[in-house]
């Protein structure tokens, strides 16, 4: 390892721009003739739209033109779409509602688009807004999952009778009720798993250009994946071909899943501009973001897991109804199914498992991945289950879970997934140690001598990261492919261009992917400079989400590093009159092996472009390509323990320590990792003890701030203690699997685990705020 | 409209603005200093933090006609030739991962160091004061690791020009 190579905990490249306030976000994007758009939402939860006068907004000071759906409609632009297809176990495909860019005829939840205003200035376009008079006729509204389901809800859309979605399965469900059957104990529990807001705190925005003069398009936009954004809004919403489409994701403030999705802001901000013949801006507000950024999670499940009287899992049983929302977001389907029945093995062996999926439309806004998606759903019902088998069957929690292990690899679940490589026993180990498993009666009692409760828990997570095969998500109806592309440009001075297809809002790939580029080719990082996020200079990617960056984006570039590695040889023996095999690439130089002979690496790179004397037949210049499409899912895993203290008095909880001990292979940089963990782990601890959107029973969005929503706070949190066991993923160049989700995902289960072993009763659900705490505890 | 006179980052600066413009926008849109950000409706986030007369204020609870003949200091202002030992901490410890809380976060650091005077935190004290900051990325636990850090290199003389 070099100093700045594989493994260094080097500090960050892009972190000048952002302590001296030069980050360049959409919202700082100026361009001349800049106008601004504000969007007239809906204020119902259901309802028609029976007329819109704009007439008076018309004539406010400033306003260029309101706009509506039909107009949109009109001038061809298509519906959003959900890119990936599930069919129900009937064979029939899922059914999509029709989500118009902006409502024609009815509105489904509340902050639905219905119209936009474009004006001078951004308070201009807001006030003309409020000046839009919409009639609607209010229709009654659903709002929770299980009562969409039920005779005579309220229906959403013609095509999804009972606002089923699909009813989709996966596994053995016979060999499960088999293995309930003769089970020595059946641990049955019932799960909810609350809803969240991602809440990036960046908002999002976008800045739609169009040049008449070339028929060309550029969208600025708060994206995790600009390329797919183009393709999407080429492909599907007809906005304009992909040759006329620039896509450019600058600086984004995070993202955690929400920015993935095409919303209609996009694909209305860049018709207006056409429209109106002027840029078009669009930055949400907090209360906007609340209302219309994908929500996450939202699932209610039945489970059922059979024990044999050696404590051994026979089998499981999952029943899960999942709310999607008003409308299908772009993989808001794959999310309940194939994200997270998948991972219902989880580190354990299980003979027999089944799962039923049922997605259900309500009048709320669309639910799509949110950091783990899928995988923090199904690890938070496992670790609760094991944890309440543990405690009815009187059996040491981590004891339960050692007896369950999977220990040989590779190993094949019966929900698809085969995992490469892992090594439970040695997360347990770390935790429980780091933890002082062994001391916690001794702080108990301690504390309850102070009059406090105290408990602690446990979680073992798996996780499936860097998706995926193409061919293999493809077969499950994924309308993509899910490689990732790089390439590598060395300048004739020898600095290098990495462009990736990876886009980077927090994750640090400036750094990390510069230190691939210094451990191979022995150049400072400071010669390598990350490109990604413009359509106009990366030719195609997928971007970034699933923690999948390090795993398949940097083994992109290790494959067009290689390709680079092999003319570099070349030229260098050609140069040095060497055989090719005995150069080495090291410190910066050519080295024929063995000898005091070398070429400086800026040497060679000059001679590829002044090509006055290559090898014969070679062409000049020295710039790669690679595309790189995964063999399989990595799979990260780890064991996470929390200590809590609760005031009986107040139910308030305080979380008193915090281990967390993850296999997530090879680290490039040990201080990013961490860094990856701490955000996961508090946005889990959010979840599990102050997070949850709240719609009342009309439909209206009660958490729609920061002063309802409840966000981490520093005070909140403690400190993390973090470790690292490594097993090397076999499945790609690097031995990477991934960290961003792992503590979104590991953490709610232990922090909800530790509050009832500390209260004593497993009647809570999350977020465990005070007020439930106190009721459970009565 | 208002006619507005301040001094920003050391400089004079004066503009029109509606009565109603926050100061967090007229520093961002009139006067192009995007280093300040806007995170939500409510004043709680904290990421348009900036000094004014010395003493840290979101720039979203102030109209820019209240800013009227202040000295506002900004993010863009804080560093002198070299970073300001917060700005230096946050990037040695990792106190940052997508930036867009950060100006607001080092801003009101730099004013808590400030208050409590170099040397005089701790870790309880650091996570209560952050209470007016929102950040989604780094759990907080580097932020607050950077802020330590940063009061014991101003308690030795770090950066006692930049302060």
């Amino acid at each position: 390892m070099g100093v700045e190579g594989i493994g260094a905990r080097v500090t960050r490249k892009e972190d000048k721009r952002f302590i001296t306030g030069k980050g360049r976000y959409t919202d700082d994007m100026v361009v001349p003739g800049m106008k601004h758009a504000a969007f007239v939402r809906s204020p119902h939860a259901h309802a028609r739209i029976t007329n819109i006068d704009a007439s008076a907004a018309k004539g406010m000071p400033g306003v260029i033109d309101v706009l509506t759906g039909k107009q949109i409609k009109a001038d061809g632009i298509g519906n959003l779409i959900c890119g990936w297809m599930i069919h129900s176990k009937d064979g029939t495909p899922m059914k999509m509602g029709a989500w118009e860019p902006m409502a024609t005829a009815t509105v489904r939840y509340v902050g639905d688009a219905v119209a936009v205003v474009v004006a001078d200035t951004k308070a201009q376009a807001r006030d003309a807004a409020e000046r839009v008079e919409v009639s609607y006729e209010e229709l009654p509204a659903v709002i929770h999952a299980v009562e969409a389901m039920k005779p005579g809800a309220p229906q959403l859309h013609p095509e999804a009778e009972n606002n089923l979605i699909y009813d989709w399965e996966i596994g053995d469900s016979a060999a499960a009720d088999a293995a309930i059957a003769a089970a020595a104990h059946v641990t049955e529990v019932d799960i909810v798993n609350n809803r969240l807001s991602p809440n990036p705190m960046e908002p999002r925005a976008t800045l739609g250009v169009y040049d008449a003069a070339e028929d060309h398009y550029t969208c600025w936009t708060t994206s995790q994946n600009p390329h797919v954004a183009r393709l999407v809004m080429s492909a599907f919403y007809n906005v304009a071909p992909e040759n006329k489409l620039r896509v450019i994701a600058p600086d984004v403030g995070g993202g955690f899943g929400s920015k993935i999705y095409i919303y209609p802001e996009e694909i209305v901000c860049l018709w207006a501009s056409k429209t109106t013949g002027v840029p078009v801006k669009w930055v949400a507000d907090r209360t906007e973001s609340f209302m219309t950024d994908a929500h996450g999670r939202d699932h209610v499940t039945k489970v059922r897991m059979a024990f044999d009287k050696d404590h051994r899992i026979t089998g499981l049983k999952v029943d899960t109804i999942a709310n999607l929302g008003a409308y299908m977001s772009l993989f808001s389907s794959s999310v309940p199914t194939y994200l997270y029945a998948t991972l219902l093995s989880g580190q354990y062996v299980i003979p027999a498992i089944h799962a039923n999926v049922r997605t259900v439309y309500t009048n709320t806004v669309p639910v799509d991945a949110y950091r783990g998606a899928g995988r923090p759903e199904a690890t938070y019902l496992l670790e609760r289950t094991m944890e309440i088998a543990a405690r009815e069957l009187g059996v040491d929690p981590a004891e339960l879970r050692r007896t369950n292990f999977i220990r040989s690899f590779p190993y094949q679940t019966p929900v698809i997934m085969a995992y490469d490589a892992g090594d439970y026993d040695a997360s347990l180990d770390a935790a429980m140690k780091a933890a002082d498993w062994a001391g916690f009666p001794a702080r108990r009692k301690e504390a309850e001598s102070r009059g406090m409760k105290r408990g602690i828990g446990m979680s073992c997570y798996i996780e499936a990261c860097g998706i995926a095969p193409s061919a293999a998500v493809g077969s499950l109806g994924a309308g993509v492919g899910l490689w990732e592309s790089a390439e590598v440009r060395v300048n004739a001075v020898g600095t290098i261009e990495v462009l990736t297809g990876s886009h980077s809002h927090g994750q640090g790939h400036e750094t990390t992917f510069a230190q691939l580029v210094s451990e191979r080719l022995g150049v400072p990082i400071d010669s390598v400079s990350i490109v990604h996020g413009d359509t106009d200079k990366v030719q195609m990617g997928m971007g970034t989400y699933g923690s999948r960056s390090g795993a398949v984006g940097m083994s992109a570039i290790v494959k067009a590093l290689d390709k680079v590695e092999a003319k570099a040889r070349k030229i260098a023996a050609h140069l040095l009159e060497a055989d090719e095999g005995d150069i080495a690439i090291e410190n910066g130089e050519l080295k024929v092996a063995g000898t005091d002979k070398a070429v400086p690496w800026f040497q060679m790179a000059l001679a590829a472009y002044t090509a006055h004397n290559l090898p014969d037949g070679m062409e000049p210049g020295l710039k790669e390509t690679a595309f790189y499409d995964p063999t399989n899912f990595t799979f990260p895993a780890g064991c996470y323990i929390c200590e809590v203290e609760i005031d009986p008095e107040t139910g308030k909880t305080e979380i008193i320590q915090f281990v967390a001990a993850d296999d997530f292979g090879n680290i490039i940089n040990p201080m990013i990792v961490e860094g990856q963990v701490h955000g996961g782990i508090a946005q889990g601890i959010g979840q599990a003890l102050l997070e949850g959107v709240h719609y009342d029973e009309t439909g209206q969005l009660l958490t729609a701030s920061y002063m309802d929503y409840c966000m981490p706070r520093a005070d909140d949190l403690p400190s993390f203690d973090l470790s690292h066991q490594v097993t090397p993923c076999p499945g790609n160049p690097l031995g990477i699997k991934g960290c961003g989700e792992a503590g979104a995902i590991g953490s709610p289960p232990a922090l909800i685990n530790a509050i009832t072993n500390a209260i004593g009763t497993e009647n809570i659900t999350m977020p465990a705020t005070p007020q439930k705490v106190w009721v459970a505890m009565q | 409209m208002s006619e507005v006179t301040m001094t920003v980052n050391g400089r004079k600066v004066s503009g029109s603005c509606e009565d109603r413009t926050l100061l967090a926008h007229f520093l961002r849109e009139n006067l192009g200093l995007t280093g300040t950000h806007v995170g939500c409706d409510t004043s709680q986030c904290g990421a348009c933090v900036v000094h004014v007369d010395g003493k840290a204020v979101k720039s979203c609870t102030m109209l820019a006609v209240q800013a009227n003949g202040t000295d506002v200091m900004t993010i863009e202002g804080l560093a002198g030739d070299d970073l300001h030992p917060v700005q230096a901490a946050f990037r040695e410890h990792h106190g940052l991962q997508c930036g867009f809380c950060t100006p607001g976060m080092i801003m009101a650091a730099t004013d808590m160091i400030n208050r409590h005077g170099p040397g005089n935190l701790d870790e309880k004290t650091v996570r209560g004061e952050l209470e007016g900051n929102i950040c989604r990325c780094t759990g907080y636990h580097n932020i607050v690791k950077a802020i330590l850090a940063a009061s014991e290199a101003m308690a030795k003389g770090a950066g006692a020009k930049a302060a």
